[in-house]
């Protein structure tokens, strides 16, 4: 096995077009147990540890870009404010010792349904940034996954950074059997915007992907009074609930029941509604 | 390949490393360090936790070849202090497997905050399992430690 260590953004890329079956190794948080155990022995590693912009982050224009390997640790204590429902997520995974190797650019190439990052994301209408030495596309998160552990990333190609619109009032809530190194049962992220009369939402691990609940966010955008802020009546909240629910495709595993997720998600969905609409005034 | 890293303040070489290994297998395996424990290779348990440029790890969960000119301190490299001595005093440790990974992760804590409350500390060691002593007793040396 290879090992390819490039400290530039340039020789990355060019490494992975000359080497495409080369896996990246981030955190290696998820690689790692993979090699561990045998369960995958690739020809090359490429590691992007040394790759200094990916582990920046700054604004492009109204939106704030982050490199794919900031970790977990540095999204809650440096972008805690400005993407609170990311950093609400990142501090319900693993442990300190993988949030502090864990990163948001390998949760999504590991685009697993259960990622945390990935309701966030999708409920803060996330860009993924890919790259290749054929150049550079910007692809909505919602577009980014295709199934479970599989995404649009090119053999070539390599995550180089997420971009987010920040100012949406966020929440994140997630289902596990205890509160650390868990992963989740299900999950649910909420993401409102009052000037835009944006609703955004992102579910988790009840679905063959990460998905939205585009028919809950037109509902919810269209009845709430983003006016006047008067309370959300309480059959709003439930409609919400049940069409969250309805969005999603829940399977049985050993973590839950399709029939438990899709009752959890309803609860979760009400609850950040809750939260969310609090955090407006 | 070769790696070359400084652990526990030393530079240090190994030879012949396989890129997919650990670090946690560089340091049991090559260069002679068996504090660090192996439990569970995947991250769960925190027995192999070390300090990676001051920051606590699982040396399971890093590639050989990411440690290279990277600053390695294992718990054989921590000075007996007080974290330390308050599990034993305590009587925080009983087979011991988890002890070294839980002496860096309190040491890292404590470093940090010193006065730390107890849902502080459970936050701070939540990704350190023993097997055997309810943690009750790691719990009571942490603050031992602190009180120190
Ligand atoms: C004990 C434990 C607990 C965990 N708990 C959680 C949890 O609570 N929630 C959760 O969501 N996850 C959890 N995970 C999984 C893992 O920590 C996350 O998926 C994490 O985000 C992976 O990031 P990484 O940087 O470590 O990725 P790596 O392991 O380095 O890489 C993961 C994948 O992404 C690819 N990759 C990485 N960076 C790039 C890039 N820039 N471009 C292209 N491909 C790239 C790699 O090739 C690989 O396929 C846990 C893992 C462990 C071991
Ligand atoms: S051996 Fe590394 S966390 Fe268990
Ligand atoms: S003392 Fe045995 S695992 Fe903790």
């Amino acid at each position: 096995m290879d090992f390819l260590q490039p400290s530039t953004w340039d020789d990355a890329l060019a490494a992975k077009a000359a080497h495409p079956d080369a896996v990246p190794i981030a955190g290696g948080t998820d690689v790692m147990v993979e090699l561990n155990f045998d369960r995958r022995r690739p020809p090359a590693l490429l590691d992007l540890t040394r790759v200094a912009p990916l582990t920046e982050w700054g604004t492009d224009g109204d939106m704030l870009r982050v490199g794919a390997g900031v970790s977990y640790r540095r999204i809650i204590e440096e972008l805690g404010s400005k993407l609170p429902g990311l950093a609400m997520a990142s501090r319900t995974v693993g442990s300190p010792q993988i949030r502090n190797r864990g990163t948001v650019g390998g949760n999504l190439g590991s685009a697993s349904p259960a990622g945390d990052a990935h309701p966030p994301l999708l409920a803060s209408g996330a860009l993924v940034e890919l790259a290749s030495v054929r150049g550079t596309r910007r692809v909505p998160v919602d577009a980014f996954f295709l199934g479970p552990k599989r995404s649009v990333l090119e053999p070539d190609e390599l995550i180089a950074a997420f971009l987010v619109r920040p100012g949406g009032v966020e929440q994140f809530a997630k289902v596990g059997t205890r509160n650390a190194m868990v992963i989740a049962v299900c999950s649910f992220a909420l993401s409102l915007s009052r000037e835009a009369r944006r609703v955004g939402t992102g579910i988790g691990s009840a679905a063959p992907t990460p998905i939205r609940a585009l028919e809950a966010e037109e509902f919810l955008a269209a009845s709430l009074d983003w006016e006047a802020r008067g309370p959300v009546p309480p059959s709003v909240a439930r409609r919400f609930g049940e069409l969250v629910a309805a969005a999603a495709a829940p399977i049985d595993d050993v973590r839950g029941t399709a029939a438990y997720r899709s009752h959890a998600l309803s609860v979760l969905a009400r609850r950040t509604l809750a939260w969310a609409w609090k955090g407006m005034a | 390949m070769r790696l070359n890293c400084t652990v526990n303040g030393e530079p240090r070489q190994a030879d012949d490393v396989w890129a997919g290994e650990s670090l946690l297998y560089v340091l049991r395996e090559r260069l002679g360090l068996p504090g660090s424990k192996n439990a569970c290779e995947q991250g769960e348990c925190g027995s192999c936790t070390v300090y990676m440029d001051g920051t606590p790890v699982c040396a399971c969960l890093v590639a050989a070849g990411q440690a290279e000119g990277r600053d390695v301190v294992t718990v054989e490299g921590l000075a007996d202090g007080p974290v330390q001595q308050a599990f034993l005093a305590a009587g925080a440790v009983q087979c011991g497997f988890c002890t070294p990974g839980l002496v860096v992760a309190v040491h890292d804590l404590l470093a940090r905050d010193s006065a730390p409350t107890d849902p502080e500390i459970r936050e701070a060691l939540a990704g350190n399992l023993c097997r055997c002593t309810g943690y009750e007793k790691i719990l009571d040396a942490v603050r031992i430690a602190a009180a120190s």
